[in-house]
């Protein structure tokens, strides 16, 4: 076997560059951190919106009591029996403005996640759009998308308690999936959200509170600690 | 302090095969274009290595066609994985004893 040049200070750059590589290849760590704390804030002020539209204490609410779902396509017209008996009132308007509410919330949210990191990628002269990041996204969505779905169908079959923990456990289970393809500290994120959800499932009054937790104040907190431990 | 054996794989010696290993060994099946943009190397430069590591029998190729466009997607074999993993360990063992 020939020798090959013994040379220290190749050996440990080559190794350096091997754990970049790994790295690099395998996971998309341009993900902004920092957009959490926007994020966090949208998911706040939508909450804050909301409530205040429909007048509900966060402190006791009852998804139940309220009709927010008779504006939905599955739920006939306005006409429809009402879900609770003596509810005389159309909510299609109402259930529009939650619509629209959420969605803003919604987008906004993914605007600041995408043009932060498509930022940081160019700081760390990354691709945004790439193997890595694919892979993130699928294992992000794919979770999420069967929460989402999963939501509508207890909407549809009228078990409405459990939809708001449901939104916070399949959000946790997604980043805890996504953080094998980022930086690792999102899967904290992720068991965060899962606890959050499942206390929600046996405190439902306080879930508008847990909610705001979850999507808004714990983003928040993850924003900033991304932010100092990596992006500053 | 040379050794008698040097256990570091004369494959490897290239950067570029070691960076098409590290990418094959946290990756199952990564396609050329990918492989290229990860690197950041030329296509013949890249067709060079993989070819070379594949006589070797340490990179597999597929060929498949994706619609009607050819798509190539490489992976590591069982026996690429234990050489370039011994080659690190060699590496690592050779960084440790100048310490």
């Amino acid at each position: 076997m020939e020798q090959i040049e013994d040379n220290p200070h190749r050996h440990l750059e080559d190794l350096q560059q091997i754990r970049t590589i790994m790295e690099r290849s395998s996971r998309f760590i341009s993900l902004s951190g920092f957009s959490g704390v926007f994020v966090g804030i949208f998911a706040l002020i939508g909450e804050y919106i909301a409530v205040q539209h429909f007048h509900v204490d966060p402190f006791n609410f009852d998804l139940n009591s309220y009709g927010v779902l008779h504006g939905l396509p599955f739920f006939g017209n306005e006409y429809a029996t009402p879900l609770v008996p003596g509810w005389h009132f159309s909510l299609k308007y109402d259930f529009t403005y939650f619509m629209v509410d959420a969605v803003i919330v919604l987008l906004l949210s993914l605007f600041a996640a995408t043009t932060m990191s498509w930022r940081r990628a160019r700081i760390n002269g990354d691709k945004v759009w790439n193997a890595a990041s694919k892979r993130l996204l699928a294992n992000l969505f794919i979770p999420l998308a069967a929460g989402g779905i999963f939501c509508i169908a207890m909407l549809y079959q009228h078990y409405v308690d459990l939809i708001i923990p449901a939104t916070l456990i399949f959000y946790g289970i997604a980043l805890f999936n996504a953080g094998k393809y980022t930086l690792n500290d999102i899967r904290f994120l992720g068991i965060i959200e899962i606890c959050l959800g499942l206390l929600c499932c046996f405190f439902t009054p306080i879930s508008l509170v847990l909610w705001g937790l979850g999507f808004g104040v714990m983003h928040i907190v993850y924003g900033i600690v991304m932010y100092y431990k990596y992006e500053r | 302090m040379k050794e008698l054996i040097n256990p570091l794989n004369k494959a490897f010696e290239s950067r570029i095969r070691l960076g098409i290993m590290s990418v094959l060994m946290v990756n199952d099946w990564v396609e050329f274009t990918d492989m290229k943009e990860m690197l950041d190397i030329t296509d013949g430069n890249l067709a060079s290595h993989i070819t070379a590591l594949e006589k070797l029998g340490y990179v597999e190729v597929r060929k498949q066609f994706v619609g009607k466009k050819p798509n190539t997607t490489y992976g590591a074999t069982k026996a690429g994985k234990k050489a370039f993993n011994e080659h690190l360990d060699a590496l690592e063992k050779l960084l440790k004893n100048r310490e």
